[in-house]
């Protein structure tokens, strides 16, 4: 492979309101994992270059906006964004411009304008999640609403989780290199890929056969199905049953902490209260 | 004079901001800035108690599990049941903590840390056959060398052979961490944010293929920590010697002490802990810490001075934009109204100084073999050498637990949530003390406070207009070029700073930076 150019596809990977979740979990890759990633060719020929990543890049100040602004200036990036939007500007801001702080938002729409595709990673960019939760103080919204607001009309897929699987998102990444942009039709009407948000996890849960012979746990930590402890997986799209997580050590019912919804729109108000049983089930959407 | 302004600082968790005044090469003045703000606080008023257990985790996503354990803490004082956690969930939470601690040292060291010291640009005239190296040849030949390109150059001083070393390790240090990681789910369900940590103990069971699953796991970890981490953090400390005189601080340590070794004690301060409670300073000489001499002080943020001088349970938030010699979102936590740094450097020597054998004898044939004396840990090296022990002696801790597992004994104890109800939750964070706090009225919260390390490490000037420990600590750093301020970096990196958490505070009003502008 030395020697051999690759093609390469530059990533802006910018955080809005959120907590770096996103980015510790894709640190959690296992294969391919975050090494292949940065320093391998993802796929044959095919190489990401990650020009920009707060958390991971060597540079800093000047250095780091620079090496943003000038991918951004020649297009064709993926961007990738997470953590919500604060709609007002003053919330949260990434570097300066002529002495300037430049707010999430200005910074989210120059960087989209020119991207290839934008991939709002996580429940926070996807949806707003926990910093929209009511009575969302900073005024979060998702990146496909504030793209919106401002007529950007860059494709946006959303990757949500709290965090997402980092299958999802390499999954997301690896399909584009290999067959380039999702059609509309492998999209959920969320615009989730179908490939890892396709299944309900009650539907692949370990515990289902439980919920079918009505035995329920009658407290945490015991056997039985967790639906009236107030288990979302009857509602919730993702394959965490089947895929598991950290590299297939276990997930959140399996260890009996139950499904709480984490990739939906609604997380976290229409999942809370958490440890509640769901006032009604929701009608069940065709896979 | 010249001011350096470094925005985004990277190799953090979370949006920070720090500009200093630099006069003939020499820092005189220095203010760290947070830039971005949620409102984790004032969204959990209102909620199910339970509920902040998973919320606050969500404040920050490299040290969930810390917030997850001072969550359960916090609401097992608040219904009542302080005292009758199983031993089961004790030990499990004390699993999932240790776990977390190991992967983020790791992480931090060799991916947040290192490439201030270690160059990987010099891989490039690798010849061996190394697996790691030669993919990083590869990766240098193919030319797009981002993230690594660009950065501050400077004076990057290891000798050849331990570079290369350094940066197989680097390669090698992600599949360390993320086994870290993954030890930890075996417990927890998942990272980031765990599954398993509820008030009450734990809902995972333990049976013997988690054990042993979790035991080899871990086994592997103090391989790596003792031949490889601490053995690189040594090199690096030989290397740059000088920067066990960079960065001293504030030169007073705090800590709550942490990992449960005894669940029957409802006072977490005198609760039997791995790590001990306590306040000291470069003297070495202890003294016995009572949470009631915490308070929040606000002249130098955008807070009504009204709130000034609070205790965290009585704490309030009125911001208050454009406040006259106001620079930070950040309030300045304050310990009988003086200046604490927290972190393993705290947790250590309070640990050190309270007579624990282990922890007496890792330090000290660390400073023999260093040739340096106590004090010269209160720096740059000393908080990573500090850093690398104190995993070892986590990780040393971990299999005596594991074994202590009693398969088909509870994990879990219930409870009633009470009408009304205060609590509070003490744990230390890789970064330093932690504490919750929780009002609960009519069986929802309140009022829910969270003072986090960074708030205590990144704090602005207090009342009395003492800098905060890392402004304090960049005061005096001498600076090479001040286009390349790697010197900067380093000293900020040494605390470890966690923005999400520092900043979780609320504010209804935006911000307004270029007040504190100095030239």
């Amino acid at each position: 492979m030395a020697n051999q150019k690759s093609d390469e596809y530059p990533v802006i990977w910018l955080q809005g309101a959120g907590c770096t979740g996103c980015s510790v979990s894709l640190l959690n890759a296992a294969s391919p994992s975050i090494k292949n990633l940065l320093i391998d060719e993802l796929i044959p020929g095919k190489h990401i270059s990650l020009r920009f990543h707060p958390t991971v890049m060597a540079g800093a100040g000047v250095k780091a906006i620079e090496a943003m602004e000038e991918t951004e200036k020649k297009g064709g990036h993926i961007l990738v964004v997470e953590g919500a939007i604060p709609a007002d500007g003053a919330f949260g801001s990434v570097g300066e411009k002529k002495g300037k702080p430049v707010s999430i938002p200005s910074r989210l729409e120059s960087l989209a304008q020119n991207a290839m595709a934008v991939i709002a990673l996580g429940t926070c960019a996807s949806f707003g999640g926990i910093p929209a939760a009511n009575p969302n103080p900073a005024q979060c919204l998702s990146v496909a609403q504030a793209l919106k607001n401002k007529s950007i009309t860059t494709l946006v897929i959303n990757v949500p989780g709290c965090p997402p699987h980092p299958d999802w998102f390499m999954g997301t990444v690896a399909s584009i290199l290999l067959w380039g942009l999702p059609k509309e039709e492998e999209l959920d009407e969320f615009r989730r890929p179908k490939a890892f948000y396709g299944k309900l996890i009650h539907e692949h849960c370990p515990r289902r056969a439980y919920y079918d012979e009505m035995k329920f746990a009658k407290k945490l930590s015991a056997p039985g199905c967790l639906y009236e402890l107030g288990c979302k997986g009857p509602i919730t799209y993702a394959d965490c049953p089947l895929r598991q997580w950290n590299n297939g050590v276990n997930w959140c019912v399996n260890s009996g902490g139950m499904c709480i919804g984490c990739v939906e729109p609604g997380f976290p108000d229409l999942m809370s209260p958490i440890y509640q049983k769901m006032a009604s089930q929701p009608e069940k959407k065709e896979v | 004079m010249g001011r350096i302004v470094i925005d985004p600082l990277t190799r953090i968790e979370g949006h920070l901001k720090i500009e200093a005044v630099v006069e003939q090469g020499e820092v005189k003045e220095a203010r760290s800035s947070g830039t971005l703000f949620r409102g984790i606080e004032l969204i959990l008023r209102g909620r199910d108690p339970r509920d902040a257990q998973r919320i606050t985790q969500r404040i920050c996503g490299v040290c969930p599990t810390s917030h997850s354990i001072a969550a359960s803490l916090n609401l097992d004082s608040a219904f009542g049941i302080a005292d009758k956690i199983p031993d089961n969930g004790r030990i499990i939470r004390n699993l999932i903590l240790g776990a977390a601690h190991i992967a983020d040292h790791i992480l931090h060291f060799y991916h947040l840390a290192a490439l201030d010291y270690v160059d990987i640009a010099k891989v490039a005239k690798y010849e061996g056959k190394d697996p790691a190296l030669s993919s990083i040849k590869s990766f240098i030949e193919r030319r797009e060398l981002a993230p690594f390109l660009p950065r501050y150059e400077g004076d990057y001083r290891l000798e050849k052979k331990v570079n290369l070393q350094a940066v197989a390790h680097y390669v090698q240090a992600f599949d360390m961490r993320r086994k870290g990681q993954e030890m930890l789910a075996i417990f927890g369900g998942k990272i980031p944010h765990d599954a398993a940590i509820v008030p009450g103990g734990v809902t995972e069971v333990p049976t013997v293929d988690k054990i042993t699953s979790f035991l080899w796991r871990l086994n592997e970890l103090r391989e790596f920590i003792d031949n490889v981490y601490i053995p690189d953090v040594l090199a690096v400390a030989q290397a740059y010697s000088d920067y066990f005189e960079i960065g001293a601080g504030c030169g007073s340590l705090l800590s709550y002490g942490s990992y449960d070794l005894d669940g029957k004690e409802v006072d977490l301060i005198k609760r039997q802990r791995l790590f001990k409670p306590g306040t000291i300073s470069t003297n070495l000489k202890l003294a016995r810490l009572d949470p009631a001499k915490i308070t929040e002080e606000v002249k130098h943020s955008w807070y009504a001075d009204t709130t000034t001088g609070r205790k965290p349970a009585a704490g309030d938030t009125i911001p208050q934009t454009g406040k006259d010699g106001a620079y930070s979102w950040v309030k300045s936590p304050r310990y009988e109204g003086k200046v604490y740094e927290v972190g393993p450097l705290a947790r250590m020597l309070v640990t050190y100084a309270s007579g624990n054998a282990e922890v007496k004898s890792v330090v000290d044939s660390a400073l023999a073999q260093l040739k340096a004396s106590p004090s010269a840990l209160f720096s740059v090296l000393g908080r990573h050498a500090v850093r690398a022990l104190e995993t070892k002696l986590i990780a040393d801790s971990m299999p005596g637990w594991l074994l202590s597992l009693k398969p088909g004994e509870p994990v879990y104890t219930e409870y009633e949530i009470p009408e009304e109800a205060t609590g509070m939750g003490l744990v230390e964070a890789a970064r330093g003390a932690l504490g919750h706090w929780i009002e609960i009225k009519k069986r929802k919260i309140a009022n829910y406070q969270c003072v986090v390390p960074s708030t205590w490490n990144f704090s602005p000037r207090d009342d009395k207009n003492q800098p905060g420990p890392l402004e304090q600590a960049l005061i005096g750093a001498k600076i090479k070029d001040e286009a390349n301020p790697i010197e900067i970096g380093r000293i900020i990196r040494s605390f470890d700073p966690c923005l999400a958490c520092a900043v979780h505070l609320i504010t209804p009003k935006g911000r307004s930076l270029g007040e504190f502008r100095v030239s």
